[in-house]
């Protein structure tokens, strides 16, 4: 609503004051200071539409004054005034006004409450960037300032998130004072504002001049990066990235690097587990030549950490890792100096470890090539596909496809197609399902015949699974391959089968039937849906589980429209007509609706 | 000397450290819901701690300490010392067996010895005794094997290399409780990194280290003034994270339960910066999810402080208040269980400043569909002390309950509950004739009140959101294509009442 009232609003409600006597300020403070929580959180998350009911003026004379004295609300009620205040700037008079809603926020920028506080930065940011310069040197630094030497750490830790927004626009000599006042926050006494500075500070870097960058950001990198809590030197390696960014590589070599290094290998192993999850980003930040010389050592450490967090925080970088390195030698490097170690990975103890690689070492494939990847990829995956963990073989089985771009799905079908047939029949029904949804691709590339002989009693089978979400699948499935064969392959191989079911004792598969009628009739067309599957349909009426009898009902309403009008009068209507008098509602019900939306009534 | 601590126990097994006692956190319904959820498969155990050793020396047994002339002594005591700082992998079980066994009955000894041997702690063996304990406890503690680890459903995680840790804890115990212990010898090591580095430790899964960690703090606390300040403001870093950042630490009930002490010595009248711990950290602890872990311990902080100065009464209930749970019944008994431990200690003159926002909030609870909450909050009127500064302020906690509880008691699903209400509001009868009458009568007029009241509200609101709508058009009367898109947002927003 605020984002509604906004801009542009604020000017011409200045101007066309004339019924504000109708809401006394009185009557609305009321509403916000309710004694039901609820009701003063409705009232406040309208406070737009309060402050223009106020106009301009009294808004900023009297209702910013009541809301910075009544701060010590509900958390929730906080937060919600947090947001709407950082859309206010039209309501109380545009940019010339935007100040004053600093103090109610500078006030909830120092609340316990995370949430509260966060907000309460995220609105002071976007209000900075409404101040004129003068206005911002005038009153917004000063309020950084004076978070920034707020005796709880709460205002602390909220200030480190306005240094960046104020900088650029500042004059030289203030921007001395910002950068002070970053500086003695990096080596505050609480950790919760070194960790606060510690991750505004690849922000903070960026929109500093690169002689400051060196002298200064440099060496409060260094500082957080040896911190005596590792919750601080984790964050140091994030803003690394940022700061790796702006130097040369010469000046990375000698200023960044010593202590990346160290991070990589540091006693703790969250800070490796940063170091691993950063990589790529780390890896695009530094170029290509430390790359080589520093990273790919770094990371083959990391792939065999005694961690297992680590290794499969590094595992999941396997791909982009490799994707980004410099095309010419690539191929080397990584049958040289990676692959060996992803194959250590494949046997790994830990399982998150080996799905963490199973996600993404299909990947390889598209980089290393056709020859390489059957030679040395494709013993891994067939070890994976194996693997005691269904996560491993679920993640490998999700990726197929990009290697089937690589190396055909022919060479594919005779390695994978036995592990994929015995994946078929898993324990685990996500690993059936992540199968059925690949078989309409590998059904299109194998030809009908080749699928006929391999893959069509699987199909078939999985109609009958114990779990639903499988057989719906499977219904899905057995659609997607008839829109791939056509009709006469569905009338020959699948419809009858299909229809058999209809007289299964157990009604889940008789109502499987349904299902796969429902979603063949249209690719099948009307012949086919007449002749053959309306006639068991319409049998299947006189089912004694309601279950069926209302899916009947729905089945008739789904095939209905591909039927002609023949059939509908004469035979489906007078069997809906029958199941709207069924004893069971929800037989009546569907019957109904049925009949009204084929308009047989 | 502005804190003391009580005196110190006799020491002994790390289950009976010489805390104030503690009673055990209560659960609520009675029955534990671990069957109800599966074990989880486990994965292997990890440990941080075996990876810096490099090149593993092979350990061979050293002569006896009681074997040697005192001569000797304490140069064996060093060599022993040495042996026991070489690490071993506890993951793999069967990997040298021998030095394990080694390690392992030098640490007894080690332990027999400075626990029973007078004039062994001279001056050069602390940095060595130091170096030892340093090198096997400090590590980085493994990442949990479960990242939704629940203190009070799962199995915790046990550290696999206890065989040697516990030794060496319990030789750390015993050297720190040792009459022959200098502190003013030990503090040069024993520094404010060493805490730090101790305080980590409290996240441990494993009950048995956090046991140990819990007497050994208390004793560094009660021997090493120089050090108190720091472990006070460490621990309010620990509470802090621990509300705002991460939700999860391991030792919160250990930690405050070594602050329940610190607390129950603290001299009055009480410093600024002891009363900011109590507004500013035990307060907000009370909003953590996983309170039931260490509520016993933490409710026993709070009341220590308020025994120490009634004053701090009003700055608790409202904090109280302010964290009361909205949605987690659980929780909200244990909130009033609080509330009643307070109410037993708490002042008539502080009473009288937070009765009426404590009764609303008492009547809320009464008004809870949970009868477990709408029970406990009605146990109230069971406490003597308590039904006497009811009685004695009726005129103003009558009122503010008075509505809800007349309510309720015609439309609560629980018969227990309802005629829990029935003697309360017997007991309101007898207390004050007068006053009842006057607000049975009033209520029904109270209730047409505030129909009319939410019926001139929402004309409020709609007369706001027609101005609002023709500002709007005032100011983009001209464009006609936004005021389109406006409408039907304008229309579900107003709809509120």
């Amino acid at each position: 609503m605020a984002g509604v009232a906004g801009p542009g609003t604020g000017q011409g409600a200045a101007g066309g004051d004339g019924d504000d006597s109708l809401y006394p300020i009185a009557v609305l403070i009321d509403e916000l200071r309710n004694e039901d929580v609820q009701l003063r959180l409705n009232s406040i998350k309208k406070l737009s539409t309060i402050a223009l009911a106020l106009g301009v003026e009294r808004t900023r004379t009297e209702l910013l004054p009541f809301l910075t004295d009544t701060i010590y609300d509900e958390d929730e009620v906080l937060l919600a005034l947090a947001e709407q205040l950082g859309n206010f700037t039209g309501l109380v008079g545009g940019p010339d006004f935007a100040h004053c809603l600093l103090p109610p926020l500078e006030s909830l920028a120092t609340v316990e409450e995370t949430v509260v506080r966060d907000k309460a930065v995220e609105s002071l940011r976007q209000i900075s960037q409404e101040h004129t310069p003068v206005a911002l040197e005038a009153h917004f630094v000063p309020l950084v300032k004076r978070l920034a030497s707020g005796d709880w750490f709460t205002s602390r830790t909220s200030a480190c998130g306005l240094f960046s927004v104020c900088y650029p626009r500042a004059s030289h000599a203030v921007k001395a004072e910002i950068r002070q006042h970053f500086r003695s926050l990096c080596s505050d006494d609480t950790p919760m504002v070194r960790r606060a500075a510690a991750s505004k500070l690849g922000e903070f870097a960026k929109v500093l001049e690169l002689d400051s960058v060196k002298s200064e950001i440099v060496p409060l990198f260094t500082n957080l990066a040896s911190d005596e809590q590792d919750s601080v030197r984790l964050l140091a390696v994030e803003a690394c990235v940022s700061i790796a960014q702006l130097l040369s590589e010469d000046d990375l070599e000698a200023l960044v690097m010593p202590t990346l290094r160290q991070a990589a290998e540091d006693k703790s192993w969250r800070v490796r587990y940063m170091v691993a999850d950063k990589f790529s980003e780390l890896q695009k930040a530094v170029g290509p030549k430390i790359t080589l010389n520093d990273l790919i050592p770094a990371f083959q450490n990391l792939l065999k950490d005694c961690e297992a967090e680590v290794r499969a925080a590094a595992a999941h970088k396997v791909k982009e890792l490799c994707e980004n390195l410099p095309m010419e030698g690539r191929e080397t490097i990584i049958m040289n100096q990676i692959l060996p170690y992803i194959k250590e990975l494949v046997s790994d103890t830990n399982q998150h470890v080996k799905s963490a690689l199973a996600s993404v070492i299909m990947g390889l494939s598209t980089i290393l090539g056709k020859g390489n990847t059957i030679e040395h990829l494709l013993p891994l995956f067939l070890a994976q596909l194996k693997d005691e963990c269904p996560e491993v073989r679920l993640n490998i089985i999700s990726n197929l496809d990009c290697v089937n771009e690589v190396i055909g799905i022919r060479q594919l079908s005779q390695s994978l197609l036995p592990a994929i047939v015995e994946l078929a029949e898993d324990a685990k029904w996500r690993v059936r399902l992540a199968i059925i949804e690949y078989m309409p691709l590998l059904a299109g590339q194998l030809g009908v015949e080749f699928f006929d002989e391999k893959l069509n009693s699987l199909c078939m089978a999985w109609l009958v699974d114990h779990v639903h979400a499988i057989r719906e699948a499977a219904t899905h499935n057995l659609m997607k391959l008839v829109q791939k064969f056509g009709k006469e392959w569905a009338q020959n191989t699948i419809v009858p089968k299909v229809l058999v079911m209809a007289n299964d004792p157990n009604y889940l598969h008789r109502m499987t039937t349904l299902f796969c009628i429902n979603a063949l009739s249209e690719a099948c067309g009307q012949e086919i849906t007449t002749k053959q599957m309306l006639p068991v349909v319409l049998k299947m009426a006189r089912d004694q589980v309601a279950n069926v009898r209302f899916n009947v009902a729905k089945s008739l309403q789904k095939i209905g429209p591909i039927l002609d009008t023949d059939a509908l009068q004469e035979e489906v209507k007078p069997v809906l007509q029958k199941l709207g008098q069924d004893e069971d509602v929800d037989v009546k019900y569907f019957a109904q609706e049925a009949i009204s939306v084929l308009a047989l009534a | 000397m502005e804190t003391k601590l009580p005196p110190a126990s006799t020491p002994g097994s790390p289950s009976s450290p010489g805390l104030s006692p503690v009673p055990p956190p209560d659960k609520v319904d009675g029955f534990s819901r671990r069957s109800l959820r599966r074990a989880r498969p486990r994965r292997s155990h990890s440990s941080s701690q075996f990876r810096y050793q490099s090149n593993q020396q092979e350990l061979t047994p050293l002569p006896l300490l009681k074997d040697v002339p005192a001569s000797e002594l304490h140069e064996l005591l060093s060599r022993k010392l040495a042996q026991c700082g070489v690490m071993f992998d506890f993951l793999d079980c069967v990997a040298d067996l021998k030095g394990k066994e080694v390690k392992r009955a030098a640490l007894n000894e080690l332990v027999e010895c400075v626990g029973s041997t007078r004039g062994v702690l001279i001056e050069p063996v602390y940095p060595d005794i130091i170096r030892m304990i340093s090198v096997n406890i400090f590590r980085t503690l493994p990442p949990s094997e479960n990242p939704e680890f629940d203190p009070e459903e799962d199995e915790p995680n046990l550290e696999p290399s206890w065989p040697h840790l516990q030794l060496v804890y319990e030789f750390f115990l015993r050297f720190l409780e040792s009459p022959d212990f200098q502190p003013s010898v030990a503090k040069r090591y024993v520094d404010q990194k060493f805490v730090l580095m101790l305080l980590e430790l409290f996240d441990s899964e494993d009950p048995r280290e956090r046991e140990y960690l819990k007497t050994i703090l208390h004793r560094v606390y009660g021997k090493f003034l120089g050090l108190r300040a720091y472990i006070r403001k460490q621990c309010s870093h620990i509470f802090l994270r621990f509300i705002y950042e991460l939700e999860h630490f391991n030792g919160v009930a250990e930690l405050l339960e070594i602050l329940g002490s610190i607390i129950n010595g603290f001299a009055l009248p009480l410093k600024t910066e002891h009363k900011q711990f109590l507004v500013r950290v035990l307060i907000p602890l009370h909003s953590v999810k996983s309170l039931s872990v260490f509520h016993a311990q933490l409710a026993y902080c709070v009341v220590q402080f308020l025994e120490k100065d009634a004053t701090l009464t009003e700055h608790v209930i409202r904090g109280l208040l302010k964290y009361w749970p909205k949605t987690c019944t659980q929780k909200e008994v244990m909130f009033l269980g609080e509330m009643e431990e307070i109410l037993d200690v708490i002042e008539p003159s502080q009473f009288v400043k937070i009765q009426e926002p404590l009764f609303k909030q008492v009547a809320r609870c009464v008004s809870s569909p949970h009868f477990q909450v709408a029970e406990r909050a009605l146990y109230f009127w069971n406490n003597e002390y308590i039904l006497s500064l009811i009685e004695d302020n009726c005129h103003t906690v009558l009122p503010a309950v008075f509505g809800t509880l007349y309510q309720v008691s015609k439309e609560h699903w629980n018969q227990t509950i309802v005629s829990l209400i029935y003697n309360v509001l017997k007991t309101f009868m007898e207390m004050n004739g007068k006053l009842f009458d006057e607000l049975t009568a009033s209520y029904k007029l109270e209730k047409q009140q505030e129909q009319q009241k939410a019926q001139e509200r929402q004309e409020l609101w709609q007369g706001l959101e027609e101005l609002r709508l023709r500002r709007l058009q005032g100011t983009q009367g001209a464009k006609e294509v936004p005021l389109q898109r406006l409408t039907p947002q304008v229309a579900t927003g107003g709809g509120q009442s």
